[in-house]
């Protein structure tokens, strides 16, 4: 019997992409570490093999062969279930994602939607995590995760909608090809400000890592994981990351559109210069206290997307 | 914000700064002449083992890592029968080699003296001495000293006026 390309193509793509992703998730952790590295003065794994990436490779057995415990007074349906959702809706979430020309795994027409969908979804993780372990750390590690990621939602999804608007779609391929005169960066940059400030909080990274707090709170709502469940959380705060840089390359950087280099390896390139950023964030500043994280969220990034969604839409009417 | 800004741009300029660290077994770090690292016993210039046995070494050691048996050669010069420091106790404070009236006992800039086994870090005295006199060329405590010994009598040693006969100086 003879199997035509067109049908594996799909099969391929999504076995690709799903490859990919979690190869890039385990080389973030390498990345995450050259970089900090770089920035303290120091060299950071560079023993096993070229550049050190043999480090993540062991890693990776490491974490593998860690013991897998669960505690006896968590409650062990849930417990096991947090990690699973975390993984699942961001590697989800990459179904939308136009990495080139015809290379997505859906073509969805309400793309925007579905991925900040999945991202709420994504604080039943945290919120379930910290509840199921049944220790105070992880309760008040999940609570403030669950607000944090509740507030921070709310503007993520205005500030997009800027895009949405000037492009006229929630598809996430079409607003890539909106961008071929000029990036939405220049017309949207408080939307791309505002996006990526939410976004890190989003992965609740630094400085918004309030959850998992290491001086605070132990390790916040994962405190009570080990083995390969942490493992999960760690993977799926990573392809966090790198979901939210590749949708900042594709909603405001042009996704994979770029002279000379083929569209897959631009879209690469945003997507870890954004990935960077996020180090670099890591690297220099400081964990922001629960109030401020608050104010700030309510109080300045709120009224600024709404402000930005108006003058837009305003400028938007005034064309036609 | 803006000074948040000014953070985040400042530590982004540490990308292009020297990296501090040395990286080890490759790139040795540089040590001081007087580095305080491994204990060796050094050689006079003419060849003699200048340790006398004399235990003060092992009496300053706070840590109690030096042990040893004095004797006594055919001329009645002391030497160490034998001569045990136990490096895995050592805290290199350098105190042995400061109250070591003969320099005998000395640190050096040395300190890549791991072991898989702990037994292999108790040296014994043909381990620990060397051949040379370390950081003081030239001294020999039996041709300063006023002992009479193999050979050299009362008053021949470097710098020493041959004794005086007391009941001389009656008048």
């Amino acid at each position: 019997m003879a199997i035509d390309f067109e049908t594996l193509r799909p099969l391929l793509i999504i076995v690709g992409v799903l490859g990919c992703l979690v190869l890039t998730a385990s080389l973030n952790i390498w990345i995450e570490r050259r970089l900090l590295a770089l920035w303290q003065d120091r060299y950071g794994p560079n023993r096993v093999g070229p550049f050190g990436l043999g480090h993540v490779v062991a890693d990776v057995i490491k974490i593998s062969f860690k013991e897998d415990w669960i505690p006896p007074f968590a409650d062990k349906a849930v417990f096991v279930l947090a990690p699973a959702i975390i993984m699942t809706t961001a590697l989800m979430s990459f179904a939308v994602m136009p990495f080139a020309p015809g290379i997505s795994v859906v073509d969805l027409n309400v793309g925007i939607l579905f991925v900040l969908a999945l991202s709420s979804i994504g604080v039943y993780s945290v919120a379930l995590a910290g509840w199921s372990s049944n220790s105070k750390y992880s309760l008040l590690g999940g609570l403030r995760a669950s607000a944090q990621m509740l507030a921070y939602e709310v503007f993520m999804g205005l500030s997009l909608m800027g895009v949405v608007a000037m492009a006229g779609s929630f598809n996430l391929r079409d607003i890539v090809l909106a961008q071929q005169g000029m990036w939405f960066v220049v017309p949207q940059f408080l939307g791309f400000v505002v996006f990526f400030i939410a976004g890190v909080a989003e992965t609740h990274r630094i400085p918004f890592d309030l959850p998992e707090a290491e001086s605070e709170l132990g390790a916040g709502f994962h405190s009570e994981y080990s083995g390969m469940k942490f493992g999960a959380f760690f993977v799926g705060e990573y392809i966090g990351i790198t979901l939210i840089s590749a949708l900042t390359a594709t909603l405001f950087f042009g996704g994979w559109q770029g002279p000379l280099l083929p569209p897959v390896v631009w879209f690469v390139i945003k997507t870890f210069s954004f990935i960077s950023i996020f180090v670099l964030l890591r690297a220099s500043l400081p964990r922001l206290r629960y109030d401020q994280l608050m104010t700030f969220g309510w109080k300045i990034m709120l009224p600024l997307s709404l402000a930005n969604l108006l003058v837009t839409g305003a400028v938007i009417l005034m064309r036609q | 914000m803006l000074s948040n800004l000014r953070t985040i741009w400042l530590v982004f300029k540490h990308a292009f700064a020297k990296r501090v660290t040395v990286q080890y077994p490759e790139e040795k770090p540089a040590l001081a002449p007087r580095w305080r690292g491994r204990i060796v016993l050094t050689l006079d210039p003419d060849g003699q083992e200048r340790c006398v046995a004399c235990n003060l070494c092992a009496v300053a050691c706070p840590v109690s890592c030096i042990a040893l048996q004095a004797t006594e050669d055919e001329t009645g010069r002391r030497y160490p029968e034998f001569f045990r420091i136990n490096f895995s106790r050592c805290i290199f404070c350098g105190y042995c080699e400061e109250a070591c009236p003969t320099y005998a006992i000395q640190l050096t800039p040395d300190f890549e003296m791991s072991e898989y086994k702990r037994q292999n870090l108790v040296y014994e005295k043909e381990d620990l001495l060397v051949n040379g006199q370390g950081k003081y060329p030239g001294y020999n405590f039996y041709r300063v000293a006023g002992l009479a010994i193999g050979g050299k009598g009362k008053g021949e040693a470097e710098n020493e006026a041959p004794p005086v006969d007391v009941r001389s100086l009656v008048p």
